[in-house]
């Protein structure tokens, strides 16, 4: 990182992890600056949604340090990350479709107390998600992919989140809700919440990102400022899975 | 049993007036259904957040009846106290072993859990027997005995208190997951765990709200069965996890809404039953419907189409490990040791106690292919015992079959019959074969108990000849033990050479992914059968064996606690494991023996190496294969 970005929010340094004896990552360090867009692109297998699960205490680093806001994740559960201030937009949204929308809106906000705030929150989803606002009482299970990101974004920051990390937020919707998606994740960005982002369409990703990392089998191959990785022949080599020896 | 005896006791019109009575049967089905709904809805908030059958629920509610004995008979506490120390006690229960017997297992291989509750049931049953003796004892119920006409039935004070607990619970629990943050997460963690997890909802706590909601709930239960029946005893156990699984089945794993209504369908179907049929057929009726549920809608009555088929658990079921190699020599010489042994000074007793493990070998055998190697974990094995015991028996005493034919007619039957009999769970995946399984045998030790022409009934059959082999009697304890020893060493050698050839790769490749086996093209119903074809046949030898040796066997001599020493066997010697099953079974047998261990505690001896072994060493002591 050059000396002018802030001050990193998010850090991974030299993260090892295995499933058994296969390696996952290697020696991954990745920094996620406060008030940035950082996304991470990666074809199948790359070990993107695993990053993720790292950041979230889900699986566990075989060795390295994940430190949020300079304390240390590692041996957190992932309800005391969440409570740190770390929000999360799972893969395939993983809505509880038996629960109203509404419900699931409200449990983003799990871990706050503050019941008048909440439903303050609650009213402030409606106004950047206009299109819930008929669909409160409805099961989340009886949405449309789209609605249910809109959902699954709603209800991530209903904690009030100092981050959010999104998995494929993009996956699976109408190019329509696509681009609907990546300008809410830029609003949402701009209201002070930084954003990590694990996404396989990389143009998209890189338009509304400051900074990404591309990774390849476990590795960073290339990082940088989203704009200069635009041009870079390299990365489409890369997150495709391209030939060239990493 | 409670389901089996104590309905002798029972208010039930006879004769005349039984047509008169409808109104009676359909209020008796609707209290006991009540009752089953405080143990069932407990079984489905565990499954909906674990998605584990805990066969633990029937013990806490047995310790709910003990506790409330305790309570009514020694501290002559008032009802309503009565009722809030059996909660309160039974909860605690529940809490224990969440912390201590569930949760040390979060990452174990998803068998784990189910057999630690196993386990733990046999260890609280056992404790409560040995505190209390296994004498029934009388509950009195603390209320007026009397009875108000209600249209052309009568109900009387407890049936209203059992209705009102009923009530008064379900609102509880739903203004609880309705209204409260602990009920949201409980509901978002059954939903989807990881996802309820990310919201900051802590997994563990969840776990522990809802054991101590099942736990204080199935207590209660059964101390208010007891006041129902004025009786208590600790077979109560098992037949209440049996009826509240066949409850949550029915009404859809998971769903506690469906629990409640599976349970009044469960009473009513029952009461019902016995009302045409009497009281013997009660349980008969209850696993029907739980075989006919299981296998036109697995999940559930109320399940909707959208919901995911039961999980496929099958590879997950077995611990992968390296197995110990033993060298041929090694077995052979151990097998030419065994042989030799009666020709030194030991005594009957060293022979006797031999004979029971290879017997049980036997069983093993057959489970262990079944369940390690085919990867369907049956409960119900002893069914196989029974069906080849009573073949082979009535073979000898009504047809005058010379018995060393007779017993392979046991070992045919069971094979054949055993194998239709279980065909129905071929289509289930997982804990579900678990449940049908059980189901299967409990239907086979009712009908044997209700089909008297043939199985002369609860009398059971006595005077069954001994072994002979081409007319001569085999009577010396070494001339039964060599037999015994020569079956299962030939057994075992089959089965090996089974496991080692085609036959034996493509069992395993069904146990460790179903999909794609059937995608290679291998017909899961034909290997199923024909592992339960074999295991059914050493399964039921060992059964027709028995028979003879022991001379009288009834419809309980071959049990579910038999069923489960079985699956302890086979996970202790490595599920898969033919060298495995035989060692488990010596070692099962022949322990309690060597330290003397008498003979009420070894019931709890079993739960305590099957608690142990599901911590740590779930491969078994050779591995799993």
């Amino acid at each position: 990182m050059t000396t002018s970005t802030p001050e990193p929010l998010l850090a991974l340094s030299n993260v090892n992890t295995f499933y058994g004896q296969a390696q996952v990552h290697f020696d991954l360090s990745i920094t996620v600056a406060r008030g940035y867009i950082v996304c991470l692109l990666g074809g199948n297998a790359s070990g993107k949604s695993t990053t993720m699960k790292i950041i979230l205490g889900l699986v566990k680093p075989r060795s390295g340090e994940v430190t949020f806001d300079g304390a240390s994740l590692i041996g957190l559960s992932t309800p005391q990350i969440v409570r740190r201030g770390i929000a999360s937009v799972p893969e395939a949204r993983r809505l509880f479709a038996d629960m109203s929308v509404r419900e699931n809106i409200l449990m983003g906000a799990f871990v706050r107390n503050d019941r008048d705030a909440v439903a303050q929150d609650l009213d402030r989803m409606l106004t950047l998600f206009p299109k819930l606002g008929q669909r409160l009482s409805q099961r989340a299970g009886s949405l449309s992919g789209g609605e249910q990101q809109m959902v699954a974004m709603a209800r991530a920051l209903m904690s009030r989140p100092r981050m959010i990390v999104m998995d494929e937020p993009t996956m699976g919707l109408s190019p329509l809700y696509v681009d609907r998606v990546l300008e809410l994740i830029r609003a949402i960005n701009q209201e002070g919440v930084s954003v990590f982002m694990v996404e396989q369409n990389a143009s998209l990703a890189l338009e509304i990102a400051h900074e990404a990392y591309v990774l390849q089998t476990g590795k960073i191959v290339l990082s940088g400022p989203a704009r200069a990785l635009k041009d870079d022949p390299r990365v489409r080599d890369a997150y495709l899975g391209g030939s060239e020896a990493a | 049993m409670a389901g089996a005896t104590a309905p002798a006791a029972f208010p039930y019109p006879s004769g005349d007036q039984r047509l008169s009575s409808w109104l009676d049967y359909t209020i008796n089905g609707l209290i006991v259904g009540n009752v089953y709904a405080l143990v069932a809805v407990g079984l489905a908030l565990i499954f909906g957040v674990s998605r584990l059958i805990n066969f633990a629920q029937g013990s806490i509610y047995l310790v709910g009846a003990y506790i409330g004995w305790v309570a009514v008979v020694q501290l002559h506490t008032p009802l309503p106290l009565t009722i809030i120390v059996v909660a309160a006690a039974a909860a605690l229960v529940g809490l224990i072993i969440e912390r201590f017997g569930l949760r040390p297992l979060q990452n174990s291989v998803r068998i784990a859990p189910l057999l630690a509750t196993i386990g733990i049931s046999f260890v609280l049953d056992q404790l409560v027997m040995l505190t209390f003796s296994p004498n029934p004892r009388a509950l009195p119920s603390q209320l007026p005995d009397v009875r108000f006409q209600l249209g052309g039935g009568t109900i009387g004070p407890l049936d209203l208190l059992i209705a009102g607990v009923g009530i008064t619970s379900a609102l509880l629990l739903f203004v609880f997951l309705r209204y409260s943050k602990l009920g949201w997460a409980v509901r978002a963690a059954s939903q989807d765990r990881d996802a309820a997890m990310q919201m900051g909802v802590d997994v563990n706590r969840v776990n522990q709200a809802v054991f101590g909601i099942a736990a204080a709930l199935g207590g209660v239960s059964g101390m208010l069965v007891g006041m129902y029946y004025n009786q208590i005893d600790t077979a109560m156990s098992l037949q209440a996890t049996l009826k509240g699984v066949v409850a949550e089945v029915v009404g859809g794993a998971g769903n506690v809404p469906g629990a409640v209504i599976g349970s009044l369908l469960l009473g009513l179907v029952e009461s019902y039953g016995v009302a045409v049929f009497g009281t013997s057929y009660r349980n008969l009726f209850a696993f029907l419907l739980l075989v006919v549920v299981l296998v036109l809608r697995p999940n559930g009555l109320f399940a909707s189409a959208r919901q995911a088929p039961p999980e496929p658990l099958t590879g997950t079921f077995i611990a992968p490990s390296r197995p110990v190699r033993i060298p041929r020599w090694a077995l052979a010489v151990a097998a030419a040791g065994f042989a030799v042994l009666p020709f030194f000074p030991v005594s009957f007793y060293v022979l006797q106690t031999l004979i029971n493990a290879w017997l049980l070998g036997m069983l093993a055998l057959s489970l262990t292919l079944v369940a390690g190697t085919v990867g369907q974990v049956s409960l119900g094995h002893a069914a196989l015992l029974a069906i080849g015991a009573y073949t082979s028996a009535l073979l000898s005493l009504t047809l005058a079959v010379p018995v060393g034919l007779a017993v392979i007619g046991g070992g045919l039957m069971s094979a054949a019959l055993g194998t239709l009999l279980i065909s129905p769970s071929f289509r289930l995946r997982g804990h579900y074969v678990s449940i049908a399984t059980l189901a299967i045998g409990e239907i086979v030790s009712l009908v044997i108990l209700n089909w008297e022409s043939v199985t002369r009934g609860p009398i059971g059959i006595s005077g069954i000849p001994p072994l002979s082999l081409f007319g001569h009697d085999l009577i010396s304890p070494s001339s039964v033990y060599w037999f015994s020893l020569a079956v299962m060493v030939v057994l075992a050698l089959l089965q090996g050479r089974l496991l080692t050839s085609h036959l034996g790769r493509s069992f395993r490749a069904i146990r460790d992914d179903d999909i794609a086996a059937r995608a290679y093209g291998l017909s899961l119903n034909r290997y199923k059968s024909l592992a339960f074809i074999f295991g059914g046949f050493a399964a039921g030898v060992s059964g027709g064996i028995a028979a003879h040796l022991y001379s009288y066997i009834n419809h309980e001599t071959f049990n579910t606690q038999q069923s489960i020493l079985a699956l302890t066997v086979v996970i202790l010697g490595g599920l898969g494991n033919v060298v495995g099953a035989i060692l488990g079974s010596v070692a099962l047998v022949g322990l309690p023996e060597v330290f003397r261990i008498a003979a009420e505690y070894r019931i709890l001896i079993y739960g305590i190496v099957l608690l142990l072994l599901v911590r740590f060493r779930p491969q078994g002591l050779l591995g799993t294969i």
